[in-house]
C-alpha cells in the first residue's frame, strides 16, 4: 500500500507535487494566523481591562478561555444583511478584498533561516505592493454601503492610510540601504551577532517611524478616525454584520500581526537570539532555547503586538487634522532626512560601519 | 499534457483581455474601475513569466496600490449619472469601430512583419539562482541612465506643482476654525466682568 | 524564480476561496428574514434624506495625486538602496539629485498649504 503510494505520488507531473506540497504549507501557516488572531482579540481585551482595574471576559471556559471561540461560532450564525441600497456584488467583495492581501502577505516571510513558503528575491517590496492593496477594501466597503457613515469613514481612512504608506515607504529603504538585499531573509540574516547587531540602534528614527506608520495604516487607535465610534459609529463597515463584519475584523488583526512581525525580522532581528553565538552553552535543552529559533521571532511579535494594545489603553484618539500633518509634516522629512544621513555617512565618513 | 509555463501564460492573458474588455463594457464605473485592477494583475502576472520581477511587483504597487486609488476617488465621487453616459453610444460607434478595426489591422501587420516572435528573440540564459533583478536594475539606472534618471524627476516635480496649482482652491464654505486659536483663548477675551450696583427694591 | 511564485498564487486562490467559503457559511448558517427597516442605511434611526454618495473636497484628489508621485519615488529609491554598495559615490549623488529635485516639490507644497487640514 505504501509503496504504491510513493509510487502514485512520484508519477504525478512536478508542478502537480509542488502545488499539493504548497497547499500543505499554506495550511500550516493559515491554521496557527486564524488562531493567533482569534486570541489576539481575546488579549486585547484582557490586557485593556487590566490596564483599567477591570477583569474583562471571564465567563466562557476556564477564565474566558474559550471567549474566541464563542465570538466566533456567534458571529457564524448571525445574519448577513446586504442592504437595501447597497451594490450587491461589491458589498460581498469588499470583505474579500480586505481579507487577500492580509492573507497572501505571509506567504514571503521567513520564521526561520529555512522555513519560509517563498523565498522570493524581492519580498520586502511584493509586501510593500500588498499592504498597499489594502485600502481597497476600504474604499470600497464604503462606497458600496451607500450610507453616510460608512463613506466618510472610507474617506478618511483611504487619506490617512495613503499618507502612512510613503512614511512606511520611506522608512524601509533605510533597512534596504543598510542590508542591501530585498530579501527579508537576507535582511534578518544581516542582523546576526547578537543583540547589538540588530537595526533598532543605527535605524531608530525609522523604527519607530516604521511601527507608528503600521499602527496607523491598521486603523488602531490612537489612529481610528476611520471608525471612531463616537464620531461616525464604525466607519467603513456601519453596514456589515456576521461573517462580513468578521472578516473585516480578521483582515485587520491579521495585518497587525503582519505589521509587527515585519518589524521584528527587519528591526530586530526576526528569529535571531540576542545573545552572541559565543554565549550560548552547547547544553541540548538550554542551548537549543538560547540559541536561534521560531520562538524567539514569536517572543518578538508578542511584544510589539502588546505595543499595540498599550498604545490603545493610554492614547487619546488624534484629530484627523493631526493625524494628516504627523504623517506628511513630520515622517515624511525625518524619513528623508535619516536616508540622506546614512548615504553621506556611508560614503563620505569612516563611520560607514555603524550602519553595516 | 499541455506544459506549465504556457498555461500559466494563457490563463493570465485570457484573464487580461477579458478584464479588459469589461472595463470598456460594463455600465457601472466604479465596476470597470475593478476590472482594470484585474488587468493589471495579469499583466503583472505576465511579466513575472518574463522573469521581470522588479516591473511586475513595482505595476502592481503603483498602477494598483496608486494610481487605481485616485481612479475609483474620482468615479466614486463624481457624482455620473449612468444613463445620460450611454445615450451617445449608438451616434459614436461607427467611428469608434472604424478606429477599433484600424488598429487590430496595424497591429496585425506589424505582429506579422516578422520582426517579432520567438526566432527574432531567443530566451536568454537562465540566471544564477542568487540573481537579482532588483539589484540588476539598481546597478544601471543610476549610473548609466543617470540623466533619463534625473529628466523623471524633473518630471514628477512638473507634475507635483501642475497638480497643486490646477486643484488647490480656498473654499469659502469651510466651517474650520483653528483648533490652536481655540486653545489659546484667554479668558479676558471673551468674558467681561464688569460692576454693577445690586437693584434697588422697590 | 518562477516556482517560487507558484505558491504565491495558489495562496491568493486559497485566500478568496476562504473567505467566500467563510461568508456562503454565514448566509447559510444564519438566518434570513429582511425587513425595508433592516435593510434602510444606518443613520442614527432617522431617515437618510438624501442620497449618501455625494460630492467631496477636491483636497482628496490633490492626496491622491500626491501619493502617486511619491509612490513612484519609494519605487525609484528601492533598486538603489539594494544596489547601493555597487554603483558607489556616483550611484549616491545622482540619487541626492533626485531626491533635491523633489524637495523643491516638497517645499512648494507645504508652502502652498496644500498638506494642511481644514
Amino acid at each position: 500500500m505504501m509503496e504504491f503510494a510513493t509510487h502514485a505520488w512520484n508519477a504525478l507531473p512536478a508542478w502537480t507535487q509542488l502545488t499539493v506540497f504548497s497547499l500543505v504549507k499554506i495550511v500550516a501557516i493559515l491554521v496557527p494566523l486564524i488562531l493567533s488572531v482569534a486570541y489576539l482579540t481575546f488579549a486585547e481585551r484582557k490586557i485593556i481591562s487590566y490596564m483599567q482595574v477591570r477583569i474583562g471576559p471571564n465567563r466562557v471556559g476556564p477564565r474566558g478561555w474559550l471567549q474566541p471561540i464563542a465570538d466566533v461560532g456567534k458571529l457564524l450564525f448571525k445574519e448577513v444583511i446586504v442592504p437595501a441600497k447597497a451594490n450587491q456584488f461589491l458589498f460581498v467583495m469588499a470583505p474579500l478584498l480586505a481579507l487577500a492581501p492580509a492573507f497572501v502577505a505571509w506567504a514571503v516571510i521567513p520564521f526561520t533561516d529555512t522555513l519560509v513558503l517563498a523565498n522570493i528575491d524581492a519580498s520586502l517590496l511584493f509586501i510593500l505592493a500588498l499592504t498597499s492593496m489594502a485600502v481597497y477594501g476600504v474604499i470600497i466597503a464604503g462606497w458600496a454601503s451607500n450610507s453616510k457613515y460608512a463613506f466618510l469613514g472610507s474617506m478618511r481612512s483611504a487619506a490617512q492610510i495613503v499618507a502612512y504608506e510613503i512614511a512606511m515607504g520611506f522608512a524601509l529603504v533605510g533597512v534596504l540601504m543598510a542590508a542591501g538585499s530585498l530579501n527579508l531573509r537576507e535582511i534578518a540574516l544581516h542582523q546576526a551577532g547578537g543583540l547589538h547587531q540588530w537595526y533598532v540602534w543605527p535605524l531608530f528614527p525609522l523604527a519607530l517611524v516604521y511601527f507608528i506608520a503600521g499602527v496607523a495604516e491598521t486603523n488602531r487607535a490612537p489612529f481610528d478616525v476611520a471608525e471612531g465610534e463616537s464620531e461616525i459609529v464604525a466607519g467603513f463597515h456601519v453596514e456589515y454584520s456576521g461573517m462580513g463584519f468578521a472578516l473585516f475584523f480578521l483582515a485587520e488583526y491579521a495585518n497587525m500581526i503582519l505589521i509587527s512581525t515585519l518589524a521584528a525580522i527587519m528591526f530586530f532581528g526576526g528569529w535571531l537570539s540576542p545573545l552572541p553565538p559565543a554565549w550560548i552553552p552547547s547544553v541540548p535543552v538550554i542551548g537549543a532555547l538560547l540559541g536561534d529559533g521560531v520562538h524567539w521571532l514569536l517572543f518578538k511579535i508578542s511584544a510589539l503586538l502588546f505595543c499595540f494594545l498599550w498604545f490603545r489603553a493610554t492614547f487619546p484618539r488624534y484629530r484627523y487634522d493631526q493625524i494628516m500633518r504627523l504623517g506628511w509634516k513630520v515622517f515624511i522629512p525625518v524619513t528623508l532626512v535619516w536616508i540622506a544621513l546614512m548615504g553621506a555617512t556611508m560614503f563620505l565618513t569612516p563611520w560607514g560601519f555603524i550602519f553595516h | 499534457m499541455i506544459e506549465f509555463k504556457p498555461f500559466v501564460f494563457y490563463v493570465f492573458a485570457t484573464l487580461l483581455v477579458f478584464a479588459a474588455g469589461m472595463v470598456v463594457t460594463l455600465r457601472n464605473p466604479v465596476k470597470s474601475a475593478l476590472f482594470l485592477v484585474l488587468a493589471f494583475f495579469s499583466a503583472a502576472g505576465l511579466w513575472l513569466l518574463l522573469s521581470a520581477e522588479f516591473l511586475a511587483i513595482v505595476l502592481v504597487l503603483v498602477y494598483v496600490g496608486a494610481v487605481m486609488v485616485l481612479f475609483l476617488f474620482v468615479v466614486m465621487m463624481l457624482d455620473i449619472n449612468l444613463a445620460r453616459l450611454r445615450a451617445g453610444f449608438g451616434e459614436y460607434l461607427p467611428i469608434g469601430g472604424i478606429v477599433a478595426i484600424l488598429l487590430v489591422l496595424e497591429m496585425g501587420l506589424i505582429l506579422s512583419s516578422g520582426r517579432f516572435g520567438p526566432g527574432r528573440m531567443p530566451e536568454p540564459a537562465a540566471v544564477a539562482g542568487d540573481h537579482s533583478n532588483t539589484r540588476a536594475l539598481g546597478r544601471l539606472i543610476y549610473t548609466v541612465y543617470a540623466y533619463p534618471f534625473e529628466l523623471a524627476a524633473l518630471i514628477l516635480l512638473v507634475a507635483i506643482v501642475a497638480a497643486i496649482v490646477l486643484t488647490m482652491r480656498r473654499r469659502k464654505d469651510t466651517k474650520y476654525l483653528d483648533p490652536a486659536k481655540q486653545i489659546d483663548v484667554r479668558r479676558e477675551d471673551r468674558v467681561r466682568v464688569i460692576k454693577m450696583p445690586a437693584e434697588k427694591k422697590s | 524564480m518562477l516556482q517560487n511564485y507558484l505558491p504565491i498564487l495558489i495562496f491568493m486562490v486559497v485566500a478568496l476561496g476562504l473567505g467566500t467559503v467563510m461568508i456562503i457559511l454565514g448566509r447559510l448558517l444564519g438566518p434570513h428574514k429582511p425587513d425595508p427597516e433592516k435593510l434602510s442605511p444606518y443613520e442614527c434611526g432617522f431617515e437618510a434624506f438624501e442620497d449618501s454618495r455625494m460630492k467631496f473636497d477636491v483636497r482628496y484628489y490633490l492626496v491622491a495625486i500626491l501619493f502617486i508621485i511619491f509612490d513612484l519615488e519609494i519605487a525609484f529609491l528601492f533598486p538603489w538602496a539594494t544596489a547601493l554598495s555597487e554603483i558607489g559615490l556616483f550611484g549616491f549623488a545622482s540619487m541626492m539629485l533626485f531626491l533635491g529635485i523633489l524637495v523643491v516639490g516638497f517645499v512648494y507644497e507645504w508652502k502652498k498649504g496644500a498638506l494642511e487640514w481644514e
